[in-house]
């Protein structure tokens, strides 16, 4: 593989508060001798200096609270490699005070690690954090079950453990690839197999890493290109976005959604580069057209054959991170990809409290923060979309209450073919 | 981007094939698409805004990306803070370029405090905070800037792995980091009470040896100082008295991207602000600093 390729894994590690994430992060990155020169030696000091034991997890939590209160505030991200790839392992926060945290770490992860105390057990963000991984479209999971030496390595407590929360992520869809025994303090089942728990004979967590897959590139998809802005710095006029799925060559005749718009691909723009002529998912690239259409920031562009679809009515299944509660009488801005439009909230249905899976109703008036429900929005305008399942990059949005992202949005079910006005 | 995990598609024929494999994003490709999103972002949606440029590798790389963004061109103003103390032959480099360029370069300054004698010997902290972040505050306030691109990385510092791409800053310029915004899906913070600014930060994702690969691939040009002189080179740069050098024989691209592939040694453990106490970067960042 050529040197530049460098593929790179990013991981999340999630689970409840206290349960050892950080500390797992921690001897990941001693274990396999990522620490720069003196850094586990200044951390050493650190707890010593404090009068503690020494702490895995001070290698990471670099803020002063988190330290005095052991707890991960905000999400990190550290890298380490295997011989077979580069990492990054985001760390994100267990404290239900912190879940925009955690999301914010997970959402740009491609694979999870679910961490459980095995003397704790199950607790409500271990079943929650499960949840939001589902609905961040999460599927690769390990789960690890930590603190294995305060339970003296017993395989029945393991065992048991094992069986609950399998039951639970089986709700959700998802199947974990492992289930993993570990002492995360001790290095047990973190980067080498442990002499304690002999009964156990599955992979390591090192090794449970290099079983996940690469996120494959999306350019065999239809093409969605959402329109970032139009530049004019000279006699070009350049319409600029970035290619979320699919590809778009010169020649090609595209549409513009919702407006429906068509026109000709004349150029593919970019600056100081080796490609030419052609662009694909991934790429920020620009382009000039035949005809000088009206085009706005937002509009999705496609091929003429295969369209997005577009609606004034919304369907999606929301996690709420805000303070104040999503409510039905006030206004709020929907943002999907480029697209922003002022939208009030049409019907809310099937509240469910992420710990226990309960529904808290049927039919709710408001949802509050830390819960899930499925919300229509009504939207002043139409907005281009698709089911996340067809388009993960066109099938999700945020809700932006005020000046603040506070919650976030996948489109699943197919909403009931007569209020689209396609 | 996450969810369907599909078999690559075969493809038979092949020329198709030879054209999808340079299609493909390598990693530099991936980290440079990014970038110029966030670029393209906070053009859009930032009337006042203002870009840093330290004259250090990654402002560069930055500048450089922001050409990328805009094809050619940078709309964006470059702001400039100098200490005064600064190695003479940064401010040489930053002259040229904007010359070469074409850029729009404002420079900030902290004269007051200079010309009542604030210097290192004051207290590295102090004077972090006097001759960079109240310059900069001062200049922002002068200029009514409401965003600012700086070329700040993750993997710099425990700090900043803790950002966010668009991150607030408030009147008094401070760093609420226990309480920052969610940020999913690439969609960022761009809305805002009045008074305060946002900092953005395109760069976040990419590492040291990132920066290198990229500097080389696209063929950048570069302050001199990070090329080994005399069995040293600078490979953070700063102001004079608190930077140091590290040993190396390096003095060319390749030679530092292979150096940086068998180091141990952490990329600012030569900035000597950061060592004045276990704390001292979140401190800083705290009330402003880069």
């Amino acid at each position: 593989m050529p040197e530049t390729v460098n593929p790179t894994l990013n991981i999340v590690i999630v689970g409840h508060v206290d349960h050892g994430k950080s500390t797992l992060v921690g001897r990941l990155l001693h274990d396999t001798k990522s620490l720069p020169d003196g850094k586990y030696e200044a951390v050493a000091r650190v707890c010593e200096d404090s009068g503690k034991d020494f702490e895995y997890a001070f290698l990471l939590d670099a803020l002063e609270e988190e330290r005095d209160q052991g707890i991960t505030i905000d999400t990190t991200q550290i890298r380490f490699h295997t011989d077979k790839r580069d990492y990054v392992i985001i760390d994100a926060p267990g404290h239900k005070e912190f879940l925009k945290n955690m999301v914010t770490g997970a959402a740009s992860a491609e694979a999870a690690i679910l961490l459980i105390d095995a003397d704790e057990g199950i607790q409500e963000q271990s079943r929650r954090h499960g949840y939001i991984l589902n609905l961040l479209g999460i599927r690769q999971v390990t789960v690890v079950i930590n603190k294995m030496d305060l339970v003296d390595y017993s395989q029945t407590v393991f065992n048991d453990i094992h069986t609950e929360y399998l039951a639970f992520l089986n709700q959700l869809g998802i199947v974990p690839q492992f289930v993993i025994p570990l002492s995360a303090r001790n290095g047990d089942n973190v980067a080498r197999h442990s002499q304690r728990m002999t009964w156990y004979n599955g992979p390591t967590v090192l090794e449970a890493l290099d079983e996940f897959q690469s996120r494959v590139s999306k350019e065999s998809g239809p093409l969605r290109m959402p329109v970032q802005d139009i530049y004019k710095f000279d006699k070009r006029r350049i319409v600029a976005g970035r290619i979320e799925s699919g590809s778009i060559k010169e020649g090609d005749t595209i549409c513009f959604s919702p407006s429906g718009h068509k026109a000709i691909v004349k150029t593919i723009e970019r600056w100081q580069s080796a490609k030419d002529g052609a662009a694909s998912a991934g790429e920020s690239v620009g382009i000039t057209l035949d005809e000088q259409l009206f085009i706005e920031r937002g509009d999705i562009i496609s091929h003429t054959d295969d369209l997005p679809r577009s609606s004034s009515v919304l369907q999606g299944n929301l996690f709420w991170l805000g303070d104040r509660h999503l409510a039905p009488n006030r206004t709020y801005v929907l943002k999907l990809t480029t697209q922003e439009v002022e939208c009030t909230v049409g019907s809310i249905s099937g509240v469910i409290n992420t710990a226990s899976l309960a529904r808290v109703g049927d039919v709710a008036r408001e949802v509050a923060k830390n819960e899930v429900a499925t919300v229509v929005f009504d939207l002043k305008k139409k907005v281009s979309f698709d089911s996340a399942i067809d388009v993960i990059e066109t099938g999700r949005f945020v809700i932006v209450d005020g000046f603040d992202v506070s919650g976030g949005g996948i489109i699943l079910q197919e909403h009931p073919a007569e209020s689209y006005e396609i | 981007m996450r969810t369907t995990y599909q078999e690559p598609r075969l493809i038979d024929e092949p020329y198709t094939r030879h054209l999808v494999k340079d299609m493909q994003l390598d990693h530099l490709d991936t980290l440079e698409s990014q970038s110029v999103y966030i670029l393209r972002e906070a053009y859009r949606k930032f009337k006042r805004l203002a870009m840093l440029w330290s004259i250090g590798k990654d402002s560069t790389v930055l500048l450089w990306l922001a050409r990328k963004a805009f094809l050619g061109h940078c709309p964006i103003p470059l702001v400039h803070i100098d200490t005064s103390l600064k190695i003479p032959e940064m401010i040489a480099f930053r002259d040229r370029v904007a010359k070469e360029w074409d850029l729009r370069l404002v420079v900030g300054q902290n004269t007051e405090a200079l010309a009542a004698g604030m210097g290192p010997d004051k207290g590295r902290i102090v004077c972090c905070n006097s001759l960079k972040t109240e310059a900069l505050q001062q200049l922002m306030a002068e200029k009514d800037y409401t965003g600012l691109i700086l070329g700040i990385r993750r993997d710099e510092e425990g700090t900043r792995a803790k950002e966010r791409y668009f991150s607030p800053r408030d009147k008094n310029f401070e760093w609420n980091y226990k309480d920052q915004p969610p940020e999913l899906w690439d969609q960022f913070k761009t809305d805002f009470d009045k008074d305060t600014h946002i900092r953005i930060h395109p760069l976040l994702h990419w590492t040291e040896i990132d920066v290198w690969k990229y500097i080389k691939r696209e063929s950048i040009p570069i302050v001199g100082l990070y090329f080994a002189r005399n069995g040293e080179r600078y490979r953070s740069l700063g102001c004079q008295p608190c930077t140091g050098r590290v040993k190396s024989n390096a003095t060319t691209v390749d030679e530092i991207i292979e150096e940086l592939q068998h180091s141990t040694i952490s990329e600012r453990s030569v900035r000597a602000q950061d060592q004045e106490d276990t704390y001292a970067m979140q401190k800083l960042r705290a009330k402003g600093y880069m």
